[in-house]
């Protein structure tokens, strides 16, 4: 799904590296945390995964390719076969639940008989069934959050990447968006998931990647947030 | 790519920007007007020059048979076969002369009807009414009173004109004016872009949410930019109408009515609806693609996709 061989990231006018020789695979089906302070290249790692920036050194592959061979134009396509979910929601507004989950099919042209089948669908899957009409502002951060997750899996994404998506949310909501997460790893997606928040990583048990100054700093199957060495 | 969508985000994004929309929509009017005035200028004086301006200097016109009852020039009657040989011998004698060409009555009938087509005066003449003449081109130019002196008062000969003074004074006000036209027009079109480049930014900005999700759940950099660049398009193609609309009623109070300059100046030949309405089409392009143009190096720059 994702394999970083000896990747370093240095932002134009920066002499500190971002990311500094990383290497690791992300296999097909994982749930992995990313965890690691402010600073640490958690948001580059992402970054690069969404190639929102190309690395400066070192290979990245997502998906199977390497994204330093991904022309501009297709980059889209790419991006289509990826989820995102980020802390800020990104929700759109002035539309609908139900609107703002069909944007991800109309922006890359799915007819309307798709996208009426499928939003309800999602929408059911994160348990917003019957807020389609209501607007973003109408609803609490957690459902908000359900909305943007609704929209990231709508078009069943092989990959699902997660920035802090609790980060604004009470743990008690937090713990029904892991639930959720949980349950679309289940499916077969993979779920990457940068976060700070102790208690989910400690509860999940699952994989944890550890950055720590744009390095790699442990990389443990089933591991816990305060894990220190 | 659903039309409808498209559409849609199109009248948002200019209803959002009214004030902006509506410099741009001035802009390029005012700059497409004065770029369409400079051409139809360009035209008229073409128009005026006739068939001979561009290649001869001096033209001895030859005394006819009407002129030899009218004209005191002429009032040893028309010219004479005779005449006309002597005349053609001196010319080529003289050493000023780079070329001579003979005109004569059917041609000169013909270039006539050339340049002023249809008007009132041309229908009612016969070739033989026209005169016959000698078009002289000089090695310098300046060298006119040459041939005046020599030809001007002798039998035959109605008048020798120097072709070019008689008319330089017009086309030398008219093309100040055209370049004048042509400096505000550029002016006016830089002012046009800079405002379409910021009208898109801001148009950017504003919707930088929607644009961001986008580019999130996959888009197409087209999808994402299309909507901005017809909005400029749209706003362009507005000012470019009302440019034309500038145009038809320039031609319409200036030449026909109001101003009513065809009657006033019924010795010059204007130019005709056809040269105006063949301008609208370029006028028209030129409103829709150059805003478009701008808009997408605009977005370029400020939409990273």
């Amino acid at each position: 799904m994702i394999r970083f061989d000896s990747v370093s990231k240095v932002y134009p006018k920066q002499t500190r590296p971002a990311l500094r020789d990383v290497s690791l695979e992300v296999e097909k089906g994982e749930f992995v945390f990313l965890v690691g302070s402010s600073g640490s290249g958690k948001s580059t790692f992402l970054r690069l995964v969404l190639r929102e920036e190309r690395c400066s050194q070192g290979q990245v592959h997502v998906l199977g390719k390497d994204l330093a061979r991904i022309s501009n134009w297709k980059v889209p396509q790419m991006r289509r076969q990826l989820g995102t979910v980020f802390q800020d929601f990104r929700l759109l507004p002035n539309k609908t639940v139900a609107e703002n989950v069909a944007f991800a099919q109309e922006v890359i042209g799915k007819s309307k008989g798709e996208i009426r089948k499928s939003v309800p669908q999602v929408l059911d899957l994160v348990g917003l069934g019957g807020k389609e009409d209501r607007r973003p502002g109408e609803l609490s951060g957690g459902e908000q959050q359900r909305v943007a997750i609704a929209r990231a899996f709508v078009n069943r994404p092989k990959l699902l990447i997660a920035d802090e998506p609790t980060g604004n949310l009470d743990p008690q909501t937090s713990v029904g968006i892991m639930k959720l997460l949980d349950r679309i790893n289940r499916t077969g997606t993979t779920v990457v998931m940068a976060t700070h928040d102790q208690n989910i990583v400690d509860q999940m048990r699952k994989r944890v990647i550890e950055l720590e100054g744009g390095r790699l700093v442990r990389d443990q199957a089933r591991g816990v947030y305060g894990y220190q060495h | 790519m659903r039309a409808q969508f498209v559409l849609s985000e199109i009248g948002v994004g200019l209803r959002r920007n009214l004030t902006m929309t509506f410099a741009v929509v001035v802009s390029v009017a005012l700059s497409l007007a004065l770029f369409g005035g400079s051409l139809l200028m360009s035209d008229q004086v073409t128009t005026m020059k006739g068939y001979w301006y561009d290649k001869v200097n001096v033209s001895i016109f030859l005394c006819n048979k009407s002129d030899a009852e009218s004209d005191p020039n002429c009032a040893k009657g028309a010219v004479t076969d005779d005449q006309k040989s002597q005349i053609k011998s001196d010319l080529s004698k003289m050493s000023v002369v780079e070329k001579v060409v003979y005109e004569s009555q059917d041609e000169a009938y013909k270039h006539y009807k050339e340049q002023f087509g249809d008007s009132p005066l041309a229908s009612s003449l016969t070739p033989d009414q026209m005169q016959e003449s000698y078009r002289i081109k000089l090695k310098d130019p300046e060298k006119y009173q040459v041939i005046a002196t020599a030809f001007d008062g002798r039998d035959g000969v109605q008048s020798v004109q120097d072709q070019k003074g008689i008319l330089d004074n017009l086309f030398g006000l008219l093309n100040g004016m055209n370049w004048a036209a042509r400096a505000v027009m550029a002016l006016m079109l830089v002012v046009a872009l800079m405002l379409i480049v910021n009208t898109v930014r801001v148009s950017a900005f504003s919707r930088r949410r929607e644009t961001g999700i986008m580019r999130l759940v996959g888009a197409s950099g087209f999808y994402i930019q299309a909507p901005f660049i017809m909005e400029a398009a749209v706003a362009g193609l507005i000012g470019g109408t009302v440019a034309c609309g500038f145009l038809v009623v320039a031609r319409y109070f200036i030449i026909d009515h109001g101003l009513d300059l065809s009657h006033k100046l019924n010795l010059i030949n204007f130019i005709g609806w056809d040269a105006v309405l063949t301008k609208l089409p370029l006028i028209l392009a030129t409103s829709l693609l150059m805003p478009a143009l701008a808009a997408f190096f605009a977005l370029r720059k400020y939409l990273k996709v």
